[in-house]
């Protein structure tokens, strides 16, 4: 038996009014589990982004459920569902979103800062883990003075600081080279995930697909096929 | 400081460009706001200098009187009834008038000639050379020594001058609490000399000052004064009298009003425009902390210690460019009329306030309206 991290039944999300209207998600069912990296795959436009929103607790679905322990996410008022995402989430987005006006310690420190931790033991802790993913020496640069690849660690250790239980990566490998993304999903696969924690992946880079758990197809909006690596127990 | 605050305080102050130009414009708007309230606020505390000079309680004049060098004189019977009104401790004549002045060098100086009640000599200006008493010698003046007493030639005690074909000597060298708004210098006499030295009309008296035995008698002297036809003022409704004057009836408060105006306006542009330039600069990363779990509120606060770190930064930065410009043009122009007050720096503080609101208010929008699905969305 599997820790269901989340579970995700008759997701739908539509846009617009009237003959403008167009469906994102449709009917979408599915389960993501802890010590699993699940990734969601399918072309542009396919709902993927916006799927993973809704789970992540950012976007409001039309129809459906979202369960995380037992509770049902968009049950929540605004400022729990922000509790919710500081305290059980880490996200890396596709452009990283690192601040360019502060350094690279300070970025990682920033959701520890965002629950309240001492400014001097929210750097300290950040530190640790800029150590993590081999950028100690550059701790005090901007993010502007580090590559690509630097720079993604950089999101990674700042989605992993507050140590969630879910972490979500938006097109990690986007604009990285080929080896330079399987590097960085082995990093984050070797050193993020374990029995409590779930990684949820979206990507349409098929290069990454060999370090999948589980992968989960999408496309129009549906959800056409999931399978899984992990033998089921 | 909270940390999130820090936060806010390292994005705003390393962005060094548009810190500086929200700097600059807030710190601009505030000098010449202060500038023009503060030159304002010199002219009309120079226009009441005679007031507080003379110092009297109770000042009566005709009602069309609205400021001191414009008085209408009044009859002798004004002097008589008001001597007689209940409550009045002593009333005196006092003159104001205008004369030129023949210096020892030949050339002319325009003075403002003061003449006080000769029994009493009521609202005498303390001296800092002489005695009192020698106003009671021939031809004797007190000249002040203010910013315009160098144009007198900086006289001493016994210099000698020619006033309307009369020879004026100087027998004291006296201070006074503030400074007259038209530039020339002052000097002082017994009321007969200067009716005597200085062409008059029939009536000869500028103002009945009035000591009254009491303060709660105020009142009843002015509603007996109104009775009269006249009009008996306190010195603070005689001072607030001539601003209003000034302020409304010369185009005066008109013009520098504009003027603050068009200072806020451009601080507010410059500001508000900066500051919404930063904020849009900002925005996603406001979307990215609003995804990773920053509440609505928090981000607020963060743009709200922003703008008025900035603003109050610009506030010290333009009160102190104004103070410091302020000192460099009375250290070059020492008659020079410009006063700060609490009033103006208040005044200069509101407007900041809304500066700042108002830059808060159209960037607080802004943040408050990104979803962080834009974000992902990129």
């Amino acid at each position: 038996m599997f820790d269901i991290a989340i579970q995700a039944s008759g997701i739908t999300k539509w846009f617009g009014e009237g003959e403008a209207k167009t469906v994102a998600v449709s009917d979408a069912s599915f389960e993501a589990r802890y010590g699993e990296m699940l990734y969601l795959v399918g072309p542009s436009g396919s709902g993927k982004t916006t799927l993973l929103s809704i789970i992540s607790g950012i976007l409001k679905p039309d129809a459906g459920n979202v369960l995380v322990d037992g509770s049902n996410l968009w049950n929540m008022t605004p400022n729990q569902l922000a509790d919710f995402r500081l305290n059980r989430m880490g996200f890396v987005f596709q452009d990283y979103h690192l601040f360019s006006r502060l350094t690279t310690v300070e970025n990682i420190a920033i959701p520890l800062i965002l629950k309240k931790v001492n400014w001097d033991l929210a750097i300290k802790t950040a530190l640790g883990y800029l150590e993590v993913v081999g950028l100690k020496d550059k701790a005090n640069l901007p993010p502007v003075k580090l590559s690509g690849g630097e720079q993604q660690r950089v999101a990674i250790a700042r989605a992993m600081v507050s140590q969630p239980d879910i972490l979500v990566l938006d097109e990690p490998t986007a604009s990285l080279d080929g080896e330079t993304g399987r590097e960085i999903v082995q990093f984050v696969k070797s050193h993020t995930l374990n029995e409590k924690r779930c990684i949820i992946i979206v990507t349409h880079d098929n290069r990454i697909l060999e370090f999948a758990d589980a992968i989960m197809h999408m496309e129009d909006g549906k959800i056409t096929g999931t399978q899984r690596t992990v033998n089921e127990k | 400081m909270p940390g999130l605050l820090k936060i806010a305080f390292k994005l705003l102050i390393n962005d060094k460009g548009k810190f500086a130009a929200l700097l600059v414009g807030i710190t601009f708007a505030v000098f010449l706001m202060v500038m023009m309230m503060s030159m304002f606020s010199g002219i009309l505390a120079r226009s009441s200098a005679a007031v507080l000079n003379v110092g009297a309680k109770v000042w009566v004049m005709d009602p069309a009187v609205n400021n001191v060098n414009s008085s209408i004189p009044l009859p002798d019977t004004v002097l008589d009834m008001a001597r007689s009104i209940n409550g009045v401790k002593y009333a005196v004549p006092v003159y104001f008038g205008g004369a030129l002045v023949k210096l020892r060098s030949g050339s002319y100086q325009a003075v403002s000639v003061i003449g006080l009640d000769d029994a009493t000599l009521y609202g005498r200006p303390a001296l800092i050379e002489g005695k009192i008493e020698d106003i009671f010698a021939e031809n004797a003046f007190l000249v002040v020594k203010d910013a315009e007493f160098k144009k007198l030639e900086n006289p001493k005690i016994g210099n000698e001058f020619e006033i309307n074909d009369h020879r004026g000597k100087i027998v004291g060298i006296a201070k006074v609490q503030a400074t007259g708004i038209f530039g020339v210098p002052t000097l002082y006499t017994t009321y007969s000399r200067a009716i005597t030295y200085i062409p008059s009309s029939r009536f000869t008296t500028s103002f009945v000052l009035i000591e009254p035995k009491n303060e709660m008698d105020i009142p009843y002297i002015q509603l007996q004064i109104h009775k009269l036809g006249y009009e008996a003022l306190t010195r603070d409704q005689f001072i607030n009298k001539i601003s209003d004057f000034y302020k409304y009836q010369t185009g005066l408060g008109i013009n520098v009003m504009l003027m603050t105006i068009i200072s806020f306006i451009v601080g507010l542009s410059i500001s508000g425009q900066t500051f919404y330039t930063f904020v849009l600069e900002n925005l996603e990363k406001f979307g990215a902390l609003k995804a990773m779990g920053a509440k609505g509120s928090e981000l607020v606060s963060m743009i709200l210690f922003q703008v008025t770190f900035t603003s109050l930064m610009g506030y010290g930065l333009g009160v102190g460019l104004a103070t410091m410009m302020m000192l460099f043009a009375r250290f070059r122009l020492p008659d020079y009329a410009a006063q700060v007050t609490y009033t103006n720096l208040a005044f200069a503080l509101g407007m900041v306030l809304i500066i700042a609101a108002f830059s808060s208010y159209i960037s607080v929008r802004k943040v408050l309206q990104i979803e962080p699905f834009d974000i992902f969305r990129g």
